[in-house]
């Protein structure tokens, strides 16, 4: 039962300037994910939520009260390492106990308690293992379970899975996923992983080099990328800049009409959207064609030497070497930094 | 069945070993339980306790051993409550001239110690400390400092800082993350630390002497003088041996560290 708001957040580390102007208000129950490359600032904004890091200026409040400069042993946050940091000098039972203890509960709840969140991330019975006795991924739900067994209000997860090979990241994932629905616990996860993301997330924030880019659910993120830089992040996608004169789109090899006016353009085109035919004029050739059983990848130059995938149900159907015409049936069209225009999707 | 090869180079090292520390070990041990022994016979003509009894009835045998006793003792002290809170301030805490500060210490070792020895006996001895306990106990404090410092601020930076994170995040206050997380997982290599700097105290005898002459009489000191002005080996050998005492006991603790397991965890094994 809590919201998270995020006011005007901004952190300078000597000179960088690792998170700037971020705001941000997390439902309650409601699980957000981070996205965004190495060094955008993923880590350093969760951290400042746990208290970690101080934030320069602005104002974070959890459930309306103000705790930008509360440390975080009186925070109702819980956070999860991705390297796990369990406590290597104590066994599972004592890693789990050590919060509840310095809350100066009766030791039976204590038990209870403990047991009963093993219980939850489905390590019944491990109490007096060692932690290094354990796997990977043990340790990672042992370490989710020592934030949960605090019930905080809310829960704070660094790549928690990034060491984790990925068919255990994914099933790690799904009872994430679970347990935070049914505890209807605040969640914010950092993620470098798009399809994490879009797993996992009720709305996925993509940041970029400290600042926000776009904060919308995973299918609009994914259909109606805000910015390129959001496109070209987020799946797979072809971006090709040009020039929009008389209402035309131009690049060598590909010529498109929309409703625009002239000047400088970039244009975004999903695989699945891009349409191939044979033609006979040679400015786009296709390079390559992967099988991928379902469907095959087409991967084609253009003249100037700008490769774009497109998306074919048949790989047979199709040879290097081959002229094509490109028709995209669903695309965006971006003209400093902004979605200007949207077609088919 | 395949048979397993001989080490060979295990056994150059075992047998290395053997003849550089065993084999006089073994020579002295030797020495200190024989009555008679006389060229050029291999194995003493007679054994026993003969000179330990004469060694132990010796009253200044017994001054320094206890005089030994109470300086490595209280140098061990001392060190560990000014070198460890120093240690931790190097090994976390930004403040200026650190790193020049932490060299120097570094840099005070690099010098030939018999040199500096003699210039601090030299101020020493306008301050009226030359041959008193506290004068002794202040130069061999200079002589822990590098260890002491070095080893546990080692210690502290391996110590993993999101754990210490993990415990403020569940609600521990510094002062109990320092407690209850950073001093169990530093301790292992910390004692191992004190360990030394106890022993290491014990056996010191440059500064001892040099300071100490002629008030303070170490252990070592004491078994020097005895093989300079004695014409008969036994007594220094049996001191020597006395010698060996700490350094045993030293090993036993160590051994209860390192094979309680904390050890191996404490460098996150
Ligand atoms: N303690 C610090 N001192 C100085 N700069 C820092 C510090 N912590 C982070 N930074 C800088 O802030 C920026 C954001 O770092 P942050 O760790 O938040 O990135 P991230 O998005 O979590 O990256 P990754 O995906 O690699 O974990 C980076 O440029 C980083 O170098
Ligand atoms: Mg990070």
């Amino acid at each position: 039962m809590a919201v998270l708001d995020i006011k005007d957040v901004t952190k300078i580390f000597g000179g960088t300037v690792a998170v700037e102007r971020f705001n941000l208000t997390v439902a309650d129950g409601e699980l957000v994910c981070l996205l965004g490359p190495s060094g955008s600032g993923k880590s350093t904004l969760l951290r400042m939520i746990g208290g970690f890091e101080t934030a320069t200026s602005g104002v974070i409040a959890i459930d309306g009260e103000d705790v930008t400069r509360v440390p975080p042993e009186r925070r109702p946050t819980g956070m999860v390492f991705q390297s796990h940091a369990l406590w290597t000098h104590m066994n599972v039972f004592k890693n789990l106990a050590f919060g509840l203890k310095l809350r100066r509960l009766p030791p039976a709840e204590i038990k209870d308690r403990v047991e009963a969140v093993l219980e939850q991330v489905g390590l019944a019975g491990y109490g007096q293992r060692q932690t290094h006795q354990l796997s990977g991924g043990q340790q990672q739900r042992v370490a989710l379970a020592r934030s949960l067994v605090l019930e905080p209000k809310i829960l704070l997860l660094d790549e928690p899975f990034a060491s984790l090979d990925q068919h255990l990241r994914e099933r790690l994932r799904e009872e994430v996923r679970d347990l935070q629905q049914r505890l209807k616990i605040t969640t914010l996860f950092v993620t470098h992983g798009q399809d994490e993301a879009l797993a996992l997330a009720d709305r996925i924030v993509v940041l970029r080099a400290g600042r926000s880019e776009q904060i919308d659910p995973p299918d609009v993120v994914y259909r109606a990328p805000a910015t390129p830089f959001v496109a070209g992040f987020i799946g797979t996608m072809n971006l090709i800049d040009g020039v929009v004169e008389g209402g035309v789109f131009r690049h060598p090899g590909l010529d498109l009409a929309m409703p625009v006016a002239d000047g400088p353009a970039t244009l975004a085109v999903r695989p699945e959207a891009l349409g191939i035919a044979a033609a006979t004029s040679a400015a786009a050739v296709i390079h390559r064609v992967t099988d991928y059983g379902t469907h095959a990848i087409v991967d084609i130059d253009l003249a100037d030497g700008l490769r774009l995938k497109a998306m074919a149900p048949d790989a047979r159907a199709w040879a290097a070497g081959t002229a094509v015409a490109l028709s995209p049936q669903a695309f965006a069209v971006y003209r400093d930094n902004v979605a200007i225009h949207r077609a088919g999707a | 069945m395949i048979k397993a090869r001989t080490d060979w180079t295990g056994l150059f090292f075992a047998a290395a070993l053997t003849v550089v520390i065993v084999f006089p070990l073994l020579i002295v041990g030797t020495w200190a339980f024989t009555n008679v022994w006389r060229y050029p016979s291999v194995i003493p003509q007679e054994f026993g306790l003969k000179y330990w009894a004469a060694t132990t009835a010796r009253a200044d045998v017994w001054t320094s051993i206890t005089m030994s006793l109470s300086l490595a003792s209280v140098v061990t002290l001392l060190s560990a409550v000014i070198c460890l809170p120093a240690a931790f301030a190097f090994a976390r805490l930004e403040f200026p001239g650190r790193n020049i500060l932490f060299f120097s210490f570094l840099a005070g070792q690099a010098f030939p110690k018999f040199g500096l020895l003699v210039a601090i006996a030299g101020i020493f001895l306008n301050l009226n400390l030359i041959g008193t306990f506290w004068g002794v106990i202040l130069i061999q404090l200079v002589g822990t400092l590098l260890f002491m410092i070095w080893i546990p601020v080692a210690a502290f930076q391996s110590v993993d800082r999101r754990m210490e994170e993990a415990a403020r995040d569940v609600g521990a206050s510094p002062l109990r993350v320092f407690w209850s997380i950073t001093m169990p997982q530093a301790g292992p290599t910390i004692a191992a630390a004190v360990l030394l700097n106890f022993v290491g105290t014990f056996y010191e005898t440059e500064g001892a002497w040099l300071i100490g002459a002629p008030g303070i009489r170490t252990l070592p000191v004491l078994m020097i003088s005895f093989i300079n002005n004695q014409p008969v080996i036994q007594y220094g050998a049996v001191l020597s041996v006395l010698l060996w005492l700490p350094s045993f006991i030293a090993l036993l603790f160590a051994r209860r560290i390192i094979g309680s397991g904390s050890f191996a965890r404490g460098f996150g094994g």
